[in-house]
């Protein structure tokens, strides 16, 4: 495969042989405030075009910034979920001429941020330092009315600047990412952090989650620093983990080739597969960053930080860390915690149900919606009935179903269902019964591997079932099965 | 001697006989003894008669004005009290936004723009009971020192035509010196309320830093930017300050306390008062002071010495600097506030080929020469490489001059020097820019510190030409920088009579 072909899929493994990936990620969230960053229109998204607009966000002459309290906070509850320090900082004007943006300068920060030097630990167990997380403004959207559909020949352009000016904060990490699966998880993990502390709806689809990429790539074992790409325009985590692919891909067949990557910014295109060439660091704009004069540096009291702090939800780490610790598998746990389910498991799990039941149900059976309806003390019930064989794994799923619409308890459902496990000695022998009316697949059974023997086991398992009309246990069924298999091919 | 604009029947429009001050005006507005309507109306068919000549306004707000004179006689006759400033016209200048009327900057580039808001000193005046009259020249943007570089023509000075008025808040200055309005608001970012007041005969004041709400102030430097009152007396400059000044959450650089009241201590005099004169801004080492501006400042001097203020010369040596420091820093913040005038949502629009080409072409087509190259040094002063050589360093002088600022209060209460180096000059007379910015040394210092001064005429030069000398006060000292303005007025009206 040679670096301009497509990846097949965002997780192929990656690199060829002795080459490492070096990412770091540029991740901007929309902070979810009532008003904007600087202005106080309305921080909505959609609407008709500028409507959700006041002079100070179009930046009209003589309109002056005035910070939004509540976007500090968000900013602070943030730089705290990532274990930054938080610190005085100062809002800086970066300059540059662009439609989109009302006074053709963007407020950000630049030498002194609010949130610096934290780090983030993966549900995997990697652990990325985030160098920054800093507040700035958003700009504007322009549509192209044109051929091209781009800005240089567009016939003419349509500015909506509804989006100009809400609250944005850019988390930057360290180069500490090794794959585009860590990197999609890293992504995947902060957005839950955002979602879980009010901070933003983190939703990539409508833009008020957007990640660019700065991909290098390194011979294994080197801790250089190799000339990095910056990938913008990656709309989703697929786009996310194929861009960095493609990317990584180019820079070692560049190396391959006895060439070098020039530093650049590239814009994937979703479409061909590919990222292309953007404007080269060399012909970058000059943004002339100076501190706002128009604003005064913004300096937390310990007193506030330590308020937002004590205030702070639990985090999913946390909150998956909660689960396992009661018994709950960690893969699930992250299913429960990432379903928001996780205080109903945890509840469940207190009050007495095991927890890796708990937890297939709450990661598998459950549907999000409803699932609020739910009384932990009636599903701790329910996972009692079935560990006690009360209920076989098929019968709790169809109580639980009921459970959720209509709030009753779990033993009333089973009742009126007419469920009642099997009892042990009864199923053997109805098992016994159907083997031996099928001595030819019984035969065949015992002849065949494993592979062929998924088929039959099928068959045996639905004749039980049919008999039953669904009221024994899969998982007790197969296991009679295979006892009875041990004994007549011993 | 000087020529002054005349009135059709031969009176010189500087002559202040049969004006009210605006003290008087709101005192006699207040208790029905006269109207704003007829107040309004005698400053309307004064316009009229000499803006003509003098190209003080860029807009007379006649109709909005009368329907606002109507409403104060309404309140008056209803038993309400309009406020401190009832029935007083106030002229604004043309960078401070109303809403619904248009606000020019005297640039091209906003070109049919109407501000959908008014600025908080608007709101405030409205507030106080005054009436707008309209809105006064300038140089573009608030660029320069003689309201020559207005995109619609100069101001004349009504002491002399063929001179400048000062600037950048000339047209104002011209306004209340020839009694076309009441009182008129500035904005002086380097010096453009202090400098034209002196060349124009009457009192300007820049507040300290934060006091003046900036809200609807088209921003040229924004650190340095402060509005604040042109007038014919210092106690209607006071008057009018205590009307406009107080915390404004919509300027975080408001200052977050009450101001200072000015006018109850006005009579109180400078007895004990330890005053200045700054020998770096006497002409020390720097060429250009006129004889007769040194002349008058060394009177006032006496004056306040006669008046029980202890005088002495302190230097202060970085108040030189303040200069070149200030000719990094304000174009440096001017090339980012310009930035928006882009042609794409308001304003002058050259239509191009694409955005780029649109933008520069609409800017090239609506900046004068002035205002152009202060973007240039700007950008340039804040460019990758020469950051740290200009505008870095240029921050760093203002950091020292601050310091320096400090440590001379600790001995002196206020600071004096003459507001400008020279009297009135004629048109053309400082072409060169440089020639031009020098004019500015004496004022800039207190825009660089965030300061208080305050210009008040003093006599005049040889030629009858107007002196103005700056009393200068540390942060928030305006209460005592008015006592000794109005010492400084009390006594020059003694000289004269």
């Amino acid at each position: 495969m040679t670096a301009t072909d497509t990846p097949d899929t965002a997780t192929d493994t990656g690199l060829p042989a002795g080459w490492e990936m070096v990412i770091g990620l540029e991740v901007h969230a929309e902070l979810a405030t009532a008003t904007k960053m600087f202005s106080p229109a309305p921080n909505r998204f959609g609407g008709d075009p500028n409507t959700n607009v006041h002079p100070v966000c179009l930046g009209l002459p003589g309109t002056l910034p005035v910070v939004n309290a509540k976007a500090i906070e968000l900013a602070i509850r943030i730089g705290l979920a990532l274990n930054c320090t938080v610190q005085r900082c100062v809002f800086a004007r970066k300059n540059y001429f662009y439609p989109d943006m009302p006074k053709d300068y963007q407020i950000s920060q630049y030498e002194e941020a609010l949130n610096v030097d934290g780090h983030l630990e993966l549900p995997s167990g990697a652990v990325i330092g985030i160098e920054r997380a800093h507040l700035e403004e958003d700009t504007g959207k322009s549509t192209h009315m044109g051929a091209s559909g781009r800005i240089h020949d567009a016939g003419y352009s349509l500015v909506d600047y509804n989006r100009a000016g809400v609250p944005l904060i850019e988390i930057v990490s360290r180069p500490d990412l090794r794959t585009p699966d860590q990197a999609r998880e890293y992504v995947d993990e902060l957005r839950s952090i955002l979602v879980t502390i009010g901070a933003s709806d983190g939703k990539m689809e409508e833009g008020s989650l957007r990640v660019d990429a700065n991909v290098s790539v390194r011979p294994v074992g080197s801790t250089e620093l190799r000339t990095r790409c910056e990938i913008k325009n990656v709309n989703s985590l697929r786009s996310l983990g194929r861009a960095i692919l493609y990317e990584a891909r180019r820079h070692v067949s560049l190396y391959e080739a006895g060439e070098r990557p020039i530093q650049e910014t590239r814009h994937w295109d979703e479409e061909a597969g590919r990222t292309r060439s953007g404007r080269s660091k060399e012909e970058a704009e000059d943004y002339r960053y100076f501190p706002d004069p128009d604003l005064v540096p913004v300096d937390p009291s310990p007193e506030w930080v330590d308020e937002i702090r004590a205030a702070l939800p639990p985090l999913p780490s946390q909150r998956r860390a909660a689960l396992v610790e009661r018994g709950a598998p960690t893969a699930g746990a992250a299913i429960a915690v990432g379903r928001d389910l996780d205080g109903l498991a945890l509840a469940a799990i207190e009050a007495g149900a095991d927890a890796e039941r708990v937890i297939t149900h709450v990661a598998n059976n459950l549907a999000i919606e409803g699932a609020e309806h739910l009384s932990p003390a009636h599903f701790a019930d329910l996972i009692r009935m079935e560990t006690a064989g009360e209920l076989t794994a098929t019968q709790a799923k169809q109580v639980l179903a009921d459970m959720v619409a209509t709030g009753r308890p779990p033993a009333d459902i089973a009742a009126e269902k007419g469920f009642q496990a099997m009892d042990s000695n009864e199923l053997e022998t109805l098992v016994n019964g159907i083997v031996d009316a099928n001595p030819d697949e019984w035969a065949r059974f015992c002849a065949g591997d494993d592979k062929s023997r998924g088929k039959l086991q099928g068959f045996f398992t639905g004749q039980v079932m049919k008999a039953t009309k669904g009221q024994a246990d899969g998982k007790a069924v197969n296991a009679l099965l295979m006892a009875r298999l041990a004994r007549d091919t011993a | 001697m000087t020529d002054p604009v005349t009135l059709p029947d031969g009176t010189p429009v500087t002559a202040r006989a049969g004006l009210a001050s605006a003290v008087d005006t709101a005192a006699a507005v207040r208790a029905g003894t006269s109207s704003a309507t007829e107040v309004l109306e005698a400053h309307l068919a004064r316009i009229e008669a000499a803006d003509g000549a003098l190209h003080a306004f860029n807009h007379v707000m006649a109709d909005r004005a009368r329907a606002d004179a109507a409403a104060v006689d309404a309140a008056v006759a209803a038993g309400r009290d309009p406020g401190p400033l009832a029935g007083v016209t106030v002229a604004l200048k043309d960078n401070l936004c109303t809403r619904g009327v248009p606000t020019t900057c005297s640039s091209r580039i906003l070109e049919g723009w109407t501000p959908p808001y008014d600025a908080t000193v608007v709101e405030r005046l409205r507030a106080a009971g005054a009436v707008l009259v309209g809105k006064t020249n300038l140089d573009e943007f608030a660029m320069g020192s003689s309201t020559e570089n207005s995109a619609f023509g100069p101001t004349r000075n009504p002491w002399d035509p063929a001179r400048v008025p000062g600037g950048s808040s000339g047209g104002s200055a011209a306004a209340v010196a020839a009694g076309l309005t009441t009182v008129a608001l500035g904005s002086d970012t380097g010096g453009s309320i202090r400098q034209p007041a002196a060349l124009c005969g009457v009192v300007g004041v820049k507040p300290t830093y934060g006091l003046v709400s900036r809200y609807g102030l088209v921003a040229f430097a924004s650190s340095l930017d402060q509005i604040g009152p042109f007038a014919p007396t210092v106690a209607d400059a006071a008057v009018v300050l205590e009307a406009i000044a107080g915390h404004d959450r919509r300027d975080s650089t408001s200052i977050p306390q009450p101001a200072p009241g000015l006018t109850a201590q006005l009579g109180e005099g400078v007895e004990g008062l330890r005053i200045g004169i700054v020998s770096e801004l006497s002409g020390q080492g720097i060429d250009g002071f006129e004889p007769d501006v040194l002349a008058r400042l060394h009177e006032a001097a006496d004056a306040l010495t006669s008046a029980g203020a202890k005088i002495d010369t302190v230097s202060v040596p970085s108040a030189v600097a303040g200069l070149s420091a200030y000719y990094m820093i304000a174009p440096a913040e001017a090339s980012s506030n310009l930035a928006r005038y882009d042609g794409v949502r308001y304003g002058l629009r050259r239509e191009a080929p694409n955005t780029a080409a649109m933008m520069a072409a609409s800017r090239t087509a609506g900046f004068g020469p002035e205002v152009k190259r202060r973007i240039m040094l700007g950008t340039y002063a804040l460019s990758a490489g020469y950051w740290d050589a200009f505008y870095g360093r240029a921050q760093r002088i203002r950091t020292v001059m601050i310091a320096e600022f400090a440590k001379v209060y600790e001995n002196f209460d206020l600071l004096i020097c003459p507001t400008s180096p020279c009297v009135a000059f004629e048109f053309g007379a400082k072409a060169d820019p440089l020639t031009m910015y020098l004019n500015d040394v004496c004022t800039i210092p207190s825009n660089l510190t965030g300061q208080p001064a305050i210009s008040v005429p003093f006599g005049t030069d040889a030629t009858g030409l107007p002196v103005g000398i700056q009393v200068m006060a540390p942060l928030l000292g305006e209460a005592a920088m008015f006592r000794a303005a109005a010492a400084l007025e009390q006594a020059a009206a003694g000289k004269e009579s």
